[in-house]
């Protein structure tokens, strides 16, 4: 009779979670987790202000006030206030061209997106030299017959710069304007707006956090890109000298405290950075 | 304002999607384009509203109020499309969403900004949806996101309105709702409306004029009483609500000559009798195997004799109390209104 008829009542579990593990391991896991984040990321940032605040404000700010400083700072200011809205536009047309249209050789253009991440900077640098060089490049006829100086220039830097930063825009892009599909296009359409339109009234506004991030992050690659701007560059103090190359050229004088100096601007863009792509990832979670 | 189109045809790759689709709406009139998925009825509603556009022909015609639009792309159709998802803009509001076709106009023809905002609030009055000027799509419920997408439609003064798939994402309840709705709403605008659906009963409850269509083809177009009760193929009636299919044809009943078609009977047309009744022609010994007797209606599950094909029969609930059946009593059927099917045509039909 019993047994048949009773029902077995089962205890819930102690814990709340299946995946919960003993407390030695999460422990362990935590502690290494801390061990890692201390050695490689904070200490590095600590270092970085301390070395550059080490003999005070003002030499701090002496520092940043050297003539040869203040060129490096506008030179990367320039190039990157060139290579970022060309990458800009790129980027855009790349990242429309991929998610909204279907052609042959799709697949091989996204492929060749991802080459400046998988090519070495200063391979890519000795590439424009070998290309426009006035000297030995393939095309340094065509370059000295209209006297133009692409190599140890900015126009050249801003071309290496540009070839390194390439893929970041159209990278951020791609996959917010893919996650979008194309219906709100196709009903913009069918309302009679024309293709600048819809472009700018519900193609971009959907994407603009992925767009703005992707400006951001472009802007410091830019800024900080060392390889392919060294070797393009020629590296001439005061003149194709940007933060990051002067930034070497102090080290190697032991000029530590200036060049940390000048270390702690990169860095507080990288910081600011960040900053910016938290504040995307809050707004788009309190639309959605 | 009527639609016509003539040999419609449009290939993907190498898959046929439509093969000479021809068809005629009346003005004023609830369309419904039903089929199974695959069968071409989403692709030809977006070659109506100018989404895709047929495979170049020289018969092939899409013809609107007597204006050939065949190329015409969907800008310039003066259509009212409704996506299946609503594809509201997300990043505006639903006045601005309602807005954005007449701020899309050339600005010769473009209304003012106080002219828009009227008729903006003139729509959602329409659709229902006062207080709601403000709110992003995400704020807003399913039903109340696809009333949205219908004003948004509508903003233009479209010539005719297309949905595709209207109800399909909403929840049962709220589907039956807005389905009534929707149809009051048709009739007090006129607006010539197809739509989309899988759905049959959706189709027979909502349209006029049902259009049915597999694999690329129209099968039978009518009004949901003709293409109910005269079904042009065995997939029309197999498509349009639940029937029995008969293998052995009308030689499952005795004193019928023999035949080779299939039968098919509607479960509601199937009546059971505990002994026979009258001496027709039409009655067929059987096993009761299960009885479901929740829901509308009673619902039997039988088998035939001496074949054993099994068949449901529909009968009320009020008969089934009286019949009091249990599982492996034997029974006799009677088939009200059965139809033979040979070679995809009617072969034959017996009512009783």
């Amino acid at each position: 009779m019993e047994g048949n008829t009773r029902f077995r009542i089962f205890r819930p579990p102690k814990t709340n979670s299946a995946t919960n593990e003993p407390i030695y391991i999460r422990f362990l896991l935590i502690l290494i987790m801390f061990i890692f984040f201390i050695l490689f990321l904070l200490m590095p940032l600590i270092t970085v202000f301390y070395e550059a605040f080490k003999h005070g404000f003002s030499m701090y700010l002496n520092a940043l006030k050297d003539p040869f400083a203040c060129d490096a700072i506008i030179l990367t200011l320039s190039i990157a206030s060139i290579s970022v809205p060309l990458n800009l536009i790129f980027g855009l047309a790349t990242a429309w061209l991929i998610t909204k249209f279907d052609f042959y050789g799709k697949s091989l253009l996204v492929t060749f997106l991802d080459l400046p991440f998988a090519v070495s900077p200063v391979i890519a640098g000795l590439l424009f030299v070998l290309l426009f060089s006035p000297t030995h490049g393939w095309f340094s006829d065509i370059l000295r017959f209209f006297d133009i100086r692409l190599i140890f220039a900015l126009p050249g830097m801003v071309i290496a710069t540009t070839f390194v930063t390439l893929p970041f825009i159209a990278r951020e892009l791609i996959p917010a304007m893919q996650a979008r599909g194309n219906q709100e296009e196709y009903a913009a359409i069918t309302l009679g707006a024309s293709g600048w339109k819809t472009f700018f009234n519900v193609t971009l506004p959907n994407v603009k956090g992925a767009l703005f991030y992707g400006i951001v992050l472009c802007n410091a690659r830019a800024m900080g890109e060392f390889g392919a701007v060294s070797v393009v560059s020629g590296n001439i103090k005061g003149k194709t000298s940007t933060i990051p190359l002067y930034i070497e050229t102090l080290y190697m004088e032991y000029k530590t405290q200036a060049a940390f100096a000048l270390s702690s601007l990169l860095t507080l863009l990288a910081l600011f950075t960040l900053f910016i792509k938290k504040c995307i990832e809050f707004s788009y979670k309190k639309r959605i | 304002m009527s639609i016509q189109a003539y040999n419609v045809y449009k290939t993907f790759g190498s898959y046929k999607a439509l093969k000479g689709v021809n068809l005629d709406i009346p003005e004023g009139k609830l369309v419904s384009l039903l089929g199974p998925s695959g069968s071409g009825k989403t692709t030809l509603l977006r070659i109506l509203a100018g989404l895709e556009f047929p495979d170049e022909n020289k018969n092939t015609q899409i013809i609107f109020h007597g204006e050939d639009v065949t190329y015409i792309p969907a800008g310039k159709r003066r259509i009212g499309f409704v996506f299946q998802h609503y594809a509201l803009f997300r990043n505006m509001t639903v006045a601005e969403n309602i807005a954005f076709g007449l701020s899309c106009k050339p600005k010769r023809e473009r209304p003012s900004s106080e002219e828009i905002r009227y008729k903006v609030n003139q729509l959602i009055e329409l659709v229902q949806l006062e207080g709601l000027n403000n709110r992003y799509p995400s704020e807003l419920s399913g039903g109340q996101q696809q009333r949205v997408a219908l004003a948004r439609a509508l903003a233009v003064n479209p010539r005719v309105l297309l949905l595709d798939e209207p109800f399909g994402a909403l929840d049962a309840k709220v589907r039956k709702e807005l389905r009534r709705w929707l149809r009051k709403f048709q009739e007090d605008i006129k607006i010539t409306t197809v739509f989309v659906t899988h759905d049959q009963e959706e189709a027979l409850e909502l349209a006029d004029v049902v259009i049915i269509l597999n694999k690329g083809e129209i099968v039978q177009i009518g009004s949901p009483q003709e293409v109910y009760d005269s079904p042009a193929s065995p997939f029309v009636i197999e498509f349009l609500g639940n029937v029995n299919k008969l293998k052995g044809g009308l030689n499952n009943i005795p004193n019928v000559i023999r035949n080779t078609g299939i039968l098919y009977v509607r479960p509601h047309d199937v009546d059971i009798q505990l002994q026979v009744e009258s001496e027709t022609d039409y009655v067929l010994p059987a096993i009761v195997r299960h009885i479901f007797s929740a829901g509308n209606y009673g619902r039997v599950a039988l088998e035939s004799l001496p074949q054993r094909e099994p068949f449901e029969a529909e009968i009320s609930r009020n008969r089934l109390r009286d019949l009091d059946l249990k599982p492996g009593l034997k029974v006799f059927v009677v088939f009200r209104h059965v139809r033979l099917f040979e070679n995809d045509s009617v072969y034959r039909e017996i009512k009783i």
